[in-house]
């Protein structure tokens, strides 16, 4: 048996409403922030959270750190590292989100790769989210095929949104079957890329996205990957629900005075 | 074949594609045509000249006389060292280079732990002249120097990959790295039989041909093309399963993995996956891995930088569970003094990497009679500044 954890068909939380759906249907031009846990300093977790909320970010994606992030650019692997280094793990990374939702209420996503989870165990996992009240994960080496068979029950039982990545080469057929899986938001890379690259829209890009926005897909959609400042944003929004921002924040909070450079980050998108 | 991967890319538990959804276009044209260009009566053809013309195929089959008086049974060395370039690596990239050819591809990339890897691809691409970039680890490019310049020569620019242990694995991060954010023109030339369905299905396929002759060879030489153990060192783990390829049906043939133990199993400075390791995926597949309790990959250690590697392929991981293949370890030390053995009785001075399959035949017991070919991967030209300095030469 592959399995290590057992298969769960269960409808999509009952009752409850998730918190991203709910944001996607009251707001337009939605920002999320990436941030790594434990980056800069291991106990800054939850206040960049809280910092973050307070000015003004609608979602965040936390990310746990992993040992090889293949799909990352030098900046979030040396936030990883810095964090793997001070001792960070999953299960620390619950602990500190043990209250996330006392001082935290808009959509918290995590967002790491897959061996940690598989370590951690699915179920365990699953249900160590909806304990502490995160809404969605984001896990881009987790094949679509495996998520399906395995992953997706147990998901649905906690409630947990499974988002998914599509780039320009994503062929359309796949990108229908990733809108039917997945009940959260997509998200849409601006290229084939790894993180921290800078958003260039040239034709293509821009074509890629009107072909998107043709598609009527059921979910909204997030651009991410390049997304850097205001005027990054700005464009991101014109053609899709909102953006996302990481390795531009990450940067921003190196030096570990956290609510200060939160909010000197954030002031740009200010209206 | 029934240790073969099925038709969802797993090997038992094992195997898969683990990928980011930038790679998913790339790979998935690969799972779907592999097998028709492989199969290619043009594509054979092509290969199979390059093979005996250019590589110099097929390698000898040596009865090692020296070497069989000491441990009193039949030694084979099966001489990959004498392929082009010094090692198996280049049945894989003679086979990779075709297919990226067929698939339309204008820059290659690969990644090298002792350069072999490197410089057999940097070799066909100046060969088809296509675009060359090799990711390379920082401590690899200092300690394997001979292949970094011979892979400049060729053409091709060595990148090094300073994160982590700055080893195998973290050239496989960077170019797994290049893969994404060149998804179109690039084909990515693994160098074992690891990452995602199908990199060690084909890598199997191409590095096969060492069993394919290795049967033939033992026929003429002994009257039975059936051996009574093969040997071979597993850093992904692609020599030994070209080794193995042939015989894994045949249970009556044992094969023996021999991993890298660096300063001893115990030490904290091993590269013994298959004792160290649990299961989970690292570079697109499934498999052992060593790791943390968190799921972080630990780094490894070896003497040999191709078999400095955390990981095994998958279908290895399947012949350790299913108990079809016996997974053991040499130190740094034994390998080295393996390697001097070999040099002093038969004259061959071996990769440091073929040393540890050489170094496990002094812990076999014979009862005499016994055919054993160990595979001899690779050259020791690369490493003779290892050697020398261990040796005080
Ligand atoms: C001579 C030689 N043998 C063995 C290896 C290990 O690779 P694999 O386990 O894929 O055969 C290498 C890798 O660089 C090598 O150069």
């Amino acid at each position: 048996m592959r399995l290590i954890f057992k298969q769960i068909k269960a409808p999509l939380g009952v009752g409850v409403m998730n918190r991203i759906k709910q944001l996607f249907e009251e707001k337009k031009n939605i920002l999320s922030i990436y941030y790594t846990a434990g980056y800069p300093n291991t106990g800054d977790t939850i206040r960049i959270a809280e910092a973050l909320e307070k000015s003004g970010a609608d979602m965040l994606e936390i990310g746990f750190p992993y040992s090889d992030p293949v799909a990352d650019g030098p900046v979030i692997q040396a936030s990883s590292k810095q964090s793997l280094d001070q001792g960070m793990t999953l299960k620390l990374l619950f602990e500190q989100l043990k209250d996330l939702r006392k001082s935290v209420t808009i959509p918290v996503l995590l967002m790491g790769y897959v061996n940690p989870v598989l370590q951690f165990g699915v179920e365990n996992f699953c249900k160590a989210c909806a304990e502490v009240g995160v809404d969605g994960c984001i896990v881009p080496d987790l094949p679509m095929v495996e998520y399906e068979e395995f992953y997706k029950g147990c998901f649905e039982e906690h409630n947990l949104s499974n988002v998914f990545l599509i780039t320009p080469q994503t062929a359309e057929e796949r990108i229908h079957k990733i809108d039917g899986l997945t009940n959260g938001f997509i998200y849409l890379l601006s290229s084939s890329a790894t993180t921290g690259k800078n958003l260039e829209v040239g034709d293509t890009t821009e074509t890629y996205f009107s072909r998107i926005q043709n598609m009527k897909l059921k979910n909204p959609a997030m651009i991410g990957f390049g997304i850097s400042d205001k005027q990054t944003f700005d464009k991101a929004c014109s053609y899709a629900n909102g953006a996302i921002i990481g390795t531009a924040f990450v940067k921003a909070i190196a030096d570990g005075n956290i609510e200060e450079n939160v909010d000197d980050f954030m002031k740009q998108f200010k209206p | 074949m029934k240790y073969k991967v099925n038709e969802k890319g797993y090997y038992g538990d094992f195997g898969g594609a683990y990928i980011p959804e930038m790679l998913y276009p790339n790979v998935e044209e690969l799972r779907q045509n592999y097998l028709k260009i492989i199969d290619d009566a043009d594509f054979q053809k092509e290969f199979h000249q390059l093979l005996r013309d250019y590589v110099g195929r097929p390698s000898p089959l040596y009865l090692a006389k020296r070497y069989s008086e000491r441990f009193g049974a039949n030694i084979f060395l099966k001489r990959e060292d004498l392929n082009h370039t010094g090692a198996h690596k280049i049945n894989n990239t003679v086979g990779q280079i075709l297919l990226a050819e067929k698939l339309g591809k204008k820059r290659i990339i690969a990644e090298t732990g002792a350069g072999q890897h490197g410089v057999a691809t940097a070799t066909v691409c100046a060969l088809r002249n296509l675009e060359c970039v090799i990711y390379m680890g920082e401590v690899d490019i200092e300690r394997q120097a001979p292949n970094v310049a011979r892979m400049k020569m060729l053409g091709a620019k060595v990148v090094p990959a300073s994160s982590g242990s700055k080893t195998l694995k973290d050239a496989t991060n960077e170019a797994m790295r290049d893969w994404i954010n060149n998804p179109v023109d690039t084909h990515y030339i693994i160098g074992s039989v690891v990452g995602p369905h199908p990199y060690p299905d084909m890598v199997a396929i191409f590095q096969s041909i060492i069993s394919e002759e290795t049967k033939k060879q033992l026929l003429e030489q002994t009257g039975s093309e059936q051996p009574d153990y093969v040997l071979a060192c597993v850093g992904g783990g692609s020599n030994a399963m070209g080794m193995f390829y042939h015989f894994m049906d045949d249970e009556d043939v044992k094969l023996i993995a021999v991993e890298a133990a660096g300063k001893g199993v115990s030490s904290g400075l091993s590269a013994a996956t298959t004792y160290l390791g649990k299961e989970g995926v690292l570079h697109g597949s499934r498999s052992i891995l060593m790791q943390t309790a968190d799921g972080q990959v630990v780094e490894p250690h070896s003497v040999s930088a191709g078999l400095d590697y955390p990981g095994i392929g998958p279908q290895h991981a399947h012949l350790f569970k299913t108990g079809r293949g016996q997974y053991v370890s040499i130190t740094d030390e034994e390998s080295l003094d393996a390697g001097l053995l070999c040099t002093q009785l038969e004259g061959i001075i071996p990769a440091i990497e073929s040393a540890h399959a050489l170094a496990y035949l002094e812990k076999m017991e014979f009862k005499g009679g016994e055919n054993v070919v160990v595979c001899l991967s690779g050259r020791g030209d690369k490493d003779l500044d290892t050697y020398i300095k261990y040796f005080n030469l």
